[in-house]
């Protein structure tokens, strides 16, 4: 908080006075907020409604980390973004929308991939902070600075049409760790990117997230401190699940194994393993699968996405099985000598290749980059998603 | 007696992609045992190699988490709710 006592001038007045004329706020309150900094890691499906509802509210200071670039298919749902800001950097476009909902808000941006190298020094620089990413190793990486620090940490998350959020690290309260003291094994859960999110779903899990800053920042009402609220778009259901501190915990417990941060990529165990060094070896090129399927080639091109996305695109002549029905199919590959594989970027279609392989299709190899690279260098005619 | 079973979004496609399944067992762990009986590709979601429940998975009996009842030997009443809540990443986007 500033040392400086702040006051509001006659246009913030003006521009705040629902907010101070509500008793629960009040001049004391918006105050608070005029003093008060918020982080949001992310500027994303979530970070959008997050960033943008804090500035309208007044929060002095927020802190915007991304790396990223506005791209076509995030204007769905991260409203934060205009078509004219495809292209550009997050933090840039981010800036200039936050600038124009609400110019008496500083906006400090941070174009870094958040890592255990800077996390602690730029998480110590605000008061609470805001988790909207997409990843298990950024996820625990700002449990665990967040506890270091003693600095509450407005989780939300998000897939599909169903959302969660919470309130970690508070001095009393459970850390994300004493939820799940484990990241899932990379592959046995989708990523949004892979599985879709229903594009107002951010908005209503990052308001709840941005609801969850402002009370703690004013200090009014029951802060979502050991609760679970979980969403469900599909029924139109709130549920609220109980959570406790554990004391076992590595992080927040009585006796902490983990007091400084770790390598999280290596934690969530996304290092490369030797299965996938000698997967490479299975990779094909889109201008080698081109030149088969020219020559007329006897290979079957194996599309192991969602019938939604071959909808979208696909490549001439290539059959249908996705990845969670593969195991079940095998038997109608029976026969074919050769065969590549793909999918929409090339990570589901390198978990069937490996199947596959397992499976006795000793031929079957990965189109590397997926259909998006066949797009890019063979036929940019199709549309990408 | 039968108890709903809520998975959840991520697991649905593994469970016929229902968002409710009724399943019988006077415990927890015997009405998950059944669940994946029933839908055997939850199996691997759910437990890992040694026959544990993943520490990415929660279970919950109504609102409260099993770990801190009697986990799998948590004794389920009718009308109880058994809920399945993973850990999920998602928030912007890859």
């Amino acid at each position: 908080m500033n040392e400086t006592k702040p006051e509001l001038n006659n246009d913030e007045v003006a521009r705040y006075s629902r907010h101070l004329i509500m008793p629960e706020v009040g001049m004391d309150g918006q105050l608070k907020l005029k003093s008060a900094s918020v982080l949001c890691i992310g500027a994303g499906g979530l970070g959008s409604p997050v960033a943008m509802y804090l500035a309208a509210a007044g929060v002095g200071r927020i802190g915007i980390v991304d790396f990223d670039v506005v791209d076509y298919s995030n204007l769905q749902r991260q409203v934060i973004h205009g078509t004219p800001d495809v292209g550009r950097s997050k933090i840039d476009s981010a800036r200039d929308r936050l600038n124009a909902i609400n110019p008496e808000v500083t906006v400090e941006t941070h174009d870094v991939a958040l890592s255990s190298e800077n996390a602690l020094e730029l998480l110590a620089n605000y008061d609470v902070i805001v988790d909207g990413t997409d990843n298990f190793p950024t996820r625990y990486l700002v449990n665990d600075a967040c506890v270091i620090l003693g600095k509450p940490n407005v989780y939300g998350s998000i897939f599909r049409f169903e959302g969660q959020a919470s309130v970690f690290a508070t001095k009393d309260g459970p850390c994300y760790r004493c939820l799940y003291p484990e990241p899932p094994p990379p592959g046995l859960v989708p990523s949004c990117a892979e599985g879709g999110v229903l594009g107002i779903l951010p908005g209503v899990v990052g308001t709840i997230q941005a609801t969850e800053a402002v009370k703690l920042i004013i200090g009014v009402g029951e802060p979502l401190v050991n609760r679970f609220m979980i969403y469900d778009a599909l029924r139109m259901k709130f549920r609220e699940l109980k959570l406790r501190k554990d004391p076992e915990c590595p992080v927040c417990g009585e006796t902490p194994t983990v007091t400084e941060l770790i390598d999280y990529e290596q934690f969530c165990g996304i290092t490369a393993t030797v299965d996938d060094v000698s997967l490479e070896a299975l990779d094909t090129t889109v201008k080698d699968l081109k030149t088969r399927i020219d020559g007329k080639d006897e290979v079957l091109v194996l599309d192991v996405r969602e019938p939604q996305e071959f909808q979208i695109c696909r490549i001439p002549g290539s059959t249908l099985i996705p990845l969670n029905d593969l195991p079940q199919r095998l038997a109608e590959l029976e026969g074919y000598k050769d065969m590549v594989v793909h999918c929409k970027s090339g990570i589901r279609s390198a978990k069937a290749v490996k199947l596959l392989h397992e499976a006795g299709f000793s031929s079957a190899k990965n189109l590397r980059g997926g259909i998006l690279a066949w797009i890019d260098e063979i036929d940019p005619s199709l549309p990408k998603y | 007696m039968a108890n709903d079973v809520l998975i959840p979004t991520p697991l649905r496609v593994y469970a016929d992609k229902q968002d409710v399944v009724q399943v019988e067992g006077n415990t927890v762990g015997e009405l998950l045992q059944n669940l994946t009986v029933k839908y055997s590709d939850l199996k691997k979601h759910l437990y890992n190699e040694d026959g544990r429940l993943r520490s990415f998975v929660n279970i919950y009996l109504n609102d409260d988490d099993i770990r801190y009842l009697d986990k799998e030997a948590t004794v389920v009443k009718d009308g109880d709710t058994i809920s399945i809540v993973p850990s999920v990443a998602g928030g912007w986007d890859e």
